[in-house]
């Protein structure tokens, strides 16, 4: 009997932790000002409260019937390999139009600073071919 | 216990698609609306899961996979074709 209170307490928990998770992200994607920001926002809190939410489902489900089932976890691992990939082609896209952005933000691609390549460029090694 | 944290967790889900319509039609630029589609799907298998949860079966959950592999496919396409101007070279 106590063992299903603390259970049903873990899942609400990982429910609540999960919405309130995507609604930060999706907050952070109505709020912020940069695309680079709302990009930074949006893909990891998002992310996380759907892996929070399908624990959740998961966990219900195996003390429902008895048995854990395999179906969750692939989503939930299917989101999270995927995530990233589409938020690394996503910046790409935002630098390839360049898009306006504060300052602060740094979305260009980046250069080699003054200070790492010294005053003159170095030329290469004369190899002797001539 | 557990009736409770799913309507709150159903309130937090409709909120944060309100927030992703309202970026989706606000946008600046394409790859704001593209990111806005892109937390849509996450979105919305979220919202399965919780009908899942709400209506006891499992029946929905091959539509939230479904739902996960073109959503992400989709997003590929069309960052392809915005850096590439082509999708399949």
């Amino acid at each position: 009997m106590t063992l299903y209170v603390v259970l049903e307490g873990i899942i609400a928990f990982f429910l609540v932790a999960g919405g309130v998770f995507a609604f930060i992200g999706s907050l952070g994607l109505a709020h912020l000002r940069d695309f680079y920001m709302r990009l930074h926002g949006t893909t990891k809190a998002t992310t996380l409260g759907i892996g929070c939410m399908l624990t959740a489902s998961m966990l219900y489900f195996w003390v429902i019937e008895g048995k854990p089932d395999i179906q969750e976890v692939l989503i939930t691992l299917f989101l999270f390999i995927t995530a990233p990939v589409s938020a690394h082609l996503l910046a790409k896209t935002g630098l390839h139009l360049q898009l306006r952005h504060i300052d602060k933000t740094g979305g260009s691609p980046p250069e080699l600073r003054a200070e790492e390549i010294g005053k003159r460029p170095i030329p290469h090694r004369d190899h002797g071919h001539g | 216990m557990l009736d409770i944290a799913l309507k709150i967790s159903l309130a937090l889900m409709i909120l944060a698609l309100l927030l992703n319509v309202y970026r989706l039609t606000v946008g600046p630029d394409l790859p704001d609306r593209l990111l806005a589609l892109d937390t849509m799907y996450v979105n919305s298998i979220a919202l399965i899961v919780l009908m899942g949860l709400w209506l006891n079966t499992k029946t929905y959950f091959e539509s939230a996979l479904l739902i996960a592999l073109l959503g992400f496919i989709s997003t590929v396409a069309v960052c392809k074709y915005l850096l590439r101007g082509d999708i399949i070279e």
